[in-house]
C-alpha cells in the first residue's frame, strides 16, 4: 500500500469529529447487473452529513457503477437510494442534479469549447431563474443575478487557485488544472453532497497533495458531504471518515480506516491470498 | 504551421483571385459585377439558413439532421396554405407553433428510443423523417406550387446608377431577406452567448453526461435545438418560398447545404454562413465568369458550372481540411 504524505496539519479527524450529523444519503440493498455481468450485488451502506465517506476497491469491484447508481446514470435492478428523505431508483441523472448531488469525472467531461469562467458558470445554470429575453438584453433582475452568480463563481476560483486561467479554454490546461476546474463546476452548484470520481487519479504528488487540501477546505468551509472513488489507498485513509471497501460487486468492508485497515477480507483483497 | 497548411492557403488564394480577377481584367462593368456578387450573396444567404439548421442539430445532439430540408419544405408549406386562410403575420406564428410541435414529436418518437445507438442509426432515423414529411406536409397541404406573397415589391430597382454607368438592379425582396437572416443569425448567437438556455445548449453540445450531471435534462435541450432548427427552416422556406415558389424541389435545397456545412465546419453555426456566403458567391461568379471562358477553352456547349460548383469546392474542402474552416479537429488522446 502506497502512502502520499499529506500537507502539514491537516489531520483533521480531531478537528472535525463533532459535525459530522445523521445519515443524509443511504444505499439500500443496491444490485445492478448489464446483461449477464453483475457489477454490484446487494450493496448497502449510508453516509453521514458532513462526513468524507470513501468507496474503495481493487479495479473491476464496481466503485464506478456505485457512483452512477447515486448519480442515476445507471438505474440498479434491485435497492433504493434513500436521499434526504426521498428514496429513488430510476431518477434520471438531471433530476438527481437539481436535487442537489453534484459530482465530478474520473475522465475529465468539461465543456471543452468553453472557457474556464463559462464552465464554472454552467454550474450555476439550475438557479438561474430570470427570463430569457431579460437575460438576452443583460437588463433589470437578469443583470443583478447574472453578478450575484459570477460572485459565487469568482469565490470559487478564488478558493481553487485558478484566477489566472479564468478566460483560458479548459482545453488548453494541463491535466491538474482541468480537475480542478471539473472540481468548480461541481461547488458551483453549491451541492449538499459530492460525489468526486477518483480525483486523484493520473496525478503527480504535488498536485494529488493540492486536491487532498481542496477537498478538505470543501468539506470544513462548505460543510458539503463528500463520497469519493479512490484508488489511492493512502491518501484515502488519510481524508476520510468512514470506508466502504468493495470486491466483485460486493461489499466486504465498512468503518473507519483503522478498521478497514484491520479487516482482514480487505487485506485479502487487495494482497490477494491462495484459496 | 504554415508550410502544413499550404494547400489550405493555395485553395484561398485561387478564390481570391478568382473572385477579384473579373474586375482585374475588366472583363465585366463594375456594375454588372456587383449585380452579380449581390445575386450570389443573396443565394448564399438562404443556404447559410438551410446549413445553420444541419449544424445547430449536429452541434448538440450529434445528429446529422437529413430532413432539414424536409424541414424548410413543410414549413413553407404551412405557410403558404395558412396564409390563404389569415393574416401572413398569423399564419408564420402558427406555422412557427407546428414546427415547436414537430420538434417535440421528433424528440419523443425518434431521438429518445435511439438514444446512445450509433450515429448512422439516428442518419438513417431523420431520414426517414425526410420521407414522412414529404409525403405528409403534401397530404396535408397539398401538392400544387403554392405562393407567399410577403407584400415586397418585386420589381428590381436600380440603384447607384449615377456611380456605375447602367447602374445596379436589385431586388428588394432580396434585401429584405438578408436583413432578415442578419437579424436571425444576431438573436441566435446573443441567446447561445448570454443566456442561460444558451449556455446549457453549449454545454449539452460538448458533454452529453457531464451536461446531465449540472442538471441539464438533455430531453428539452434536444426539443429546444430542433425548435430552432424548425424556426430557421421556417425562415428560409418563407424566403425561398416568396422567391420562386413553395414546391417540392424547394426540400432539395438541403443537398446544396451539404456542401456548406463541409466547407464551414459540422459543428459550428458561424462556419455555416459564412460557408453560405461563399459557395452562393462562388457558384455566381464561376457560373457567369467562368462559364463562358471554359466554353469557349473547351468548345463545350454549356456551362452550368452552378450546379457543380459548390459540390467540387466541398470536395476539394474534404481533401484539404476535412474539419472544414471553422469545424472543432479532434484529436484523440490514447
Amino acid at each position: 500500500m502506497q502512502q502520499s504524505e499529506l500537507p502539514e496539519g491537516r489531520l483533521h479527524e480531531a478537528a472535525r469529529s463533532g459535525r459530522v450529523g445523521e445519515p443524509i444519503l443511504a444505499i439500500e440493498g443496491v444490485s445492478l447487473s448489464f446483461g449477464g455481468v453483475r457489477a454490484l450485488s446487494g450493496v448497502s451502506f449510508d453516509v453521514r452529513e458532513h462526513e468524507i465517506r470513501a468507496i474503495i476497491g481493487p479495479n473491476g469491484a464496481g466503485k464506478s457503477s456505485m457512483l452512477n447508481v447515486i448519480n442515476g446514470v445507471y438505474h440498479p435492478q434491485e435497492g433504493t437510494i434513500r436521499y434526504l428523505g426521498r428514496t429513488y431508483r430510476d431518477m434520471d441523472s438531471h433530476e438527481v442534479a437539481q436535487s442537489g448531488i453534484a459530482r465530478t469525472f474520473q475522465n475529465l467531461a468539461l465543456f471543452k469549447g468553453m472557457t474556464v469562467l463559462e464552465n464554472i458558470m454552467t454550474g450555476r445554470n439550475l438557479k438561474m431563474r430570470s427570463n430569457l429575453l431579460a437575460q438576452a438584453l443583460r437588463i433589470g433582475p437578469a443583470l443583478r443575478e447574472e453578478v450575484e452568480h459570477r460572485a459565487v463563481v469568482e469565490n470559487i476560483i478564488d478558493f481553487l487557485e485558478i484566477q489566472a486561467y479564468r478566460k483560458t479554454p479548459v482545453g488548453r490546461l494541463p491535466y491538474g488544472l482541468q480537475k480542478r476546474v471539473d472540481l468548480a463546476r461541481a461547488l458551483a452548484m453549491e451541492p449538499k453532497v459530492l460525489l468526486l470520481d477518483e480525483p486523484m487519479a493520473g496525478m503527480n504528488l504535488e498536485e494529488k497533495q493540492d486536491m487532498c487540501r481542496f477537498i478538505l477546505d470543501v468539506n470544513d468551509e462548505f460543510g458539503t458531504t463528500i463520497v469519493l472513488i479512490e484508488h489511492d489507498m493512502g491518501v484515502v485513509m488519510d481524508i476520510s471518515d468512514r470506508l466502504v471497501v468493495l470486491d466483485y460487486g460486493k461489499k466486504i468492508g465498512d468503518g473507519t480506516p483503522d478498521e478497514v485497515r484491520a479487516n482482514q477480507a480487505v487485506i485479502d483483497a487487495y494482497l490477494g491470498v491462495s484459496h | 504551421m504554415l508550410a502544413r497548411n499550404w494547400p489550405v492557403m493555395l485553395l484561398t488564394a485561387a478564390l481570391m483571385i478568382g473572385l477579384v480577377l473579373p474586375l482585374a481584367t475588366k472583363a465585366s462593368p463594375p456594375g454588372f459585377y456587383i449585380e452579380v456578387l449581390l445575386g450570389g450573396l443573396m443565394a448564399g444567404v438562404l443556404y447559410s439558413l438551410v446549413a445553420m439548421g444541419f449544424a445547430l442539430i449536429f452541434k448538440a445532439s450529434g445528429v446529422f439532421n437529413f430532413a432539414q430540408g424536409a424541414m424548410v419544405l413543410f414549413a413553407a408549406l404551412a405557410v403558404a396554405r395558412l396564409a390563404e386562410q389569415m393574416p401572413l403575420a398569423v399564419a408564420v406564428v402558427l406555422a412557427f407553433a407546428i414546427m415547436v410541435v414537430l420538434a417535440w414529436l421528433i424528440e419523443r418518437l425518434v431521438l429518445r428510443p435511439l438514444v446512445n445507438q450509433e450515429g448512422v442509426a439516428l442518419l438513417m432515423a431523420t431520414l426517414g423523417v425526410t420521407y414522412f414529411l414529404d409525403g405528409f406536409g403534401q397530404t396535408l397541404w397539398g401538392s400544387d406550387i403554392y405562393k407567399i406573397e410577403l407584400g415586397i415589391a418585386k420589381e428590381p430597382v436600380m440603384i447607384l446608377d449615377n456611380v456605375f454607368q447602367g447602374g445596379i438592379l436589385v431586388n428588394k425582396e432580396d434585401f429584405a431577406a438578408a436583413l432578415v437572416a442578419a437579424l436571425l443569425v444576431t438573436a441566435l448567437s446573443v441567446f447561445f452567448q448570454k443566456t442561460s438556455t444558451g449556455r446549457a445548449l453549449r454545454a449539452v453540445a460538448d458533454d452529453h453526461q457531464a451536461a446531465q450531471s449540472i442538471g441539464i435534462p438533455l430531453n428539452r435541450i434536444w426539443v429546444i435545438v430542433w425548435s430552432i432548427a424548425g424556426l430557421v427552416a421556417l425562415v428560409a422556406g418563407i424566403m425561398w418560398g416568396a422567391k420562386l415558389g413553395v414546391q417540392f424541389s424547394v426540400s432539395q435545397v438541403a443537398l446544396k447545404a451539404l456542401p456548406v456545412v463541409i466547407l464551414g465546419g459540422f459543428t459550428s453555426v458561424n462556419g455555416a454562413i459564412l460557408g453560405g456566403l461563399i459557395i452562393g458567391v462562388g457558384e455566381k461568379m464561376a457560373e457567369v465568369f467562368l462559364g463562358p471562358v471554359m466554353v469557349k477553352m473547351f468548345d463545350l456547349a454549356g456551362g452550368g458550372i452552378e450546379n457543380w460548383f459548390a459540390y467540387v469546392l466541398a470536395l476539394l474542402f474534404l481533401l484539404v481540411r476535412p474539419e472544414g474552416l471553422f469545424g472543432e479537429k479532434h484529436i484523440d488522446r490514447v
